[in-house]
């Protein structure tokens, strides 16, 4: 780690510890996550439920799982805007439905090009965007928000869904590692880029701090998330376990089954978050 | 009754495979073993003019502007061939991801969600619906919650639409003017009377129904070898169940 930039700063970006990260987001803030493969910041989502955050809206870009099922048991959610929600291989989101049928959040299904294009509007500093295909759904029926009008630049009758832009407070993901100058490396997850410039900031985890120059060349500068888009940075090795991170590691499939197993009640979940949420030891 | 040289998911694989000749780019979604095992075998009979993308691969996924760009892909025109499914499908083909029973958004049943559906379905010209479970809760009247509508001839932009229904027992083929399925084959071992018994939508039904074509021995063994090696990199687990010859001779 670079010790010359100051105790608490990578470059411009405040280095924090999980908790001070965490301490950023207030109840009722609107964040953007990834799905689970992407690079989810579970490390840092234990942290919002030691926090007892409420009323959270969860925009998931496109999908999520396992992090909005334990915010959702955790009763941190107010809303989850989201195309699917899946604990995949391992079982049904059982908090999730839970939470849902006893209406303690609002529900906004989505499809999941609907949810990228709205991040995108946002990152344009766009009002609305256009979106194919949509009609005579039930998904458009329950979107208030979401409006049909007939394309200006068509002749004939051409109905097309607009979609208001998505501008969350805070995007919120896990990543390998940041530069020196908190710069952060994205690879070719580029919806995590999406999210970022949608995002008022970002909140990230890296495995790990690296004195280099993300930006020094070509080829790291193109896979890179510039620092100008990021609001706190803490370095949590394994941060999103028990999920994989790309090809550096793999989900924990013996937690993921006990977490499938616990989370079928509230009493087991409950436990579950004695035992690796609440108790640090354990998780971290 | 005499037992199949090839197993269930076999035959669904070799009939997928068949039914995607001839595409040019062919994507596979979330949880889809057997469509992506057979899109990586049409692949290899494709004599280099097919590119498949397997969600959830490093070694056939070529995408790498982010999780818009295969919505994208559709949106330009570029992705001939997609697979949904459904927790309900009804006869004019609408499809519902969502949840079945109660009212929406607490329905007594609560599925997933609809992926990328609510759009794909409108654009890729080849879209092939496959749902294993062939019976009357899945194959309904009329669904409770539509995730895609099927086309309906309103003169809306729409490129896309379902081909058909793949099922443990049938092909059905999508009749886009009628907005009807007809039952084009009926799976080795089964019958038209176990279709009709097992679909609670009304569907047109010839006077003499085809069998779906038995895979030959060739093709058995390239899907036993190669495709399973390849599918096996994104679905450990199926393969392990599926093929476990080739699971237990450590490929």
């Amino acid at each position: 780690m670079t010790k010359e930039l100051g105790p608490n700063l990578i470059g411009q970006v405040p280095l924090q510890d999980l908790d001070r990260l965490a301490a950023q987001i207030p109840h009722g803030a609107k964040i953007a996550v990834p799905p689970d493969y992407s690079g989810v910041a579970m490390a840092l989502t234990r942290a919002m439920i030691r926090r007892s955050l409420r009323d959270l809206h969860v925009v998931c870009v496109p999908i999520s799982g396992l992090q909005v099922d334990m915010l959702a048991g955790a009763g941190c959610i107010g809303t989850v805007e989201t195309s699917a929600i899946t604990l995949g291989e391992y079982g049904t989101a059982h908090r999730f439905q839970a939470a849902l049928r006893a209406k303690q959040f609002r529900m906004m299904d989505a499809t999941c090009p609907a949810v990228h294009a709205a991040i995108q509007a946002a990152g344009k500093g766009l009002p609305f965007m256009p979106l194919r295909g949509l009609l005579g759904t039930d998904l458009l029926k329950n979107r208030p928000d979401w409006q049909v009008i007939d394309n200006p630049f068509e002749k004939h009758n051409d109905p097309i869904v607009l979609l208001p832009a998505i501008k969350p407070d805070f995007a919120v993901f896990h990543a390998p590692f940041a530069d020196r100058n908190g710069n952060v490396f994205i690879g070719r997850r580029r919806e995590l880029v999406a999210m970022a410039h949608a995002s008022t900031a970002s909140l990230v985890t890296v495995e790990e701090i690296r004195d280099v120059d993300l930006l020094a060349s070509e080829e790291s500068a193109a896979g890179t998330l510039t620092a100008a888009y990021i609001g706190g940075i803490a370095e949590v090795p394994r941060g999103a376990w028990p999920l994989k991170l790309w090809d550096i590691y793999e989900y924990d499939e013996a937690h993921l089954k006990l977490y499938g197993e616990m989370a079928r009640t509230a009493e087991g979940f409950a436990r579950y978050c004695d035992e690796f949420v609440h108790d640090r030891k354990a998780a971290e | 009754m005499t037992a199949l040289p090839f197993s269930r998911q076999e035959l669904l694989i070799t009939t997928i495979a068949r039914l995607l000749q001839g595409c040019r780019l062919v994507a596979t979604g979330a949880s889809s073993p057997i469509p992506g095992a057979g899109a990586l075998l049409a692949r290899a009979q494709s004599g280099g003019h097919m590119r498949v993308n397997v969600l959830g691969s490093v070694r056939n996924d070529f995408l790498c502007d982010g999780g818009v760009e295969l919505f994208d892909l559709a949106g330009q025109g570029r992705l001939d061939a997609f697979f949904l499914g459904g927790g309900q499908i009804d006869g004019e083909a609408n499809i519902n991801l969502v949840g079945a029973g109660g009212v929406y958004p607490q329905t007594d049943v609560r599925w997933p969600g609809s992926f990328g559906s609510g759009y794909l379905y409108y654009l890729v010209p080849r879209v092939i619906l496959f749902r294993e479970e062939h019976s009357r809760r899945v194959l309904v009247p009329k669904v409770d919650f539509i995730s895609s509508a099927g086309p309906k001839n309103d003169g809306t932009y729409r490129p896309g639409g379902p081909i058909g229904l793949l099922t443990n027992l049938c092909w059905f083929a999508f009749d886009r003017d009628k907005r009807r399925f007809r039952l084009e084959s009926v799976h080795p071992g089964h019958s038209v009377e176990e279709v009709r018994d097992h679909t609670g939508f009304d569907f047109d039904c010839p006077a003499s129904v085809a069998a779906t074509a038995a895979p030959d021995a060739d093709i058995l063994t390239l899907l036993r070898t190669r495709i399973a090696r390849e599918i096996a990199e994104t679905y450990p687990r199926f393969v392990a169940q599926v093929f476990p010859d080739l699971a237990a001779a450590g490929d």
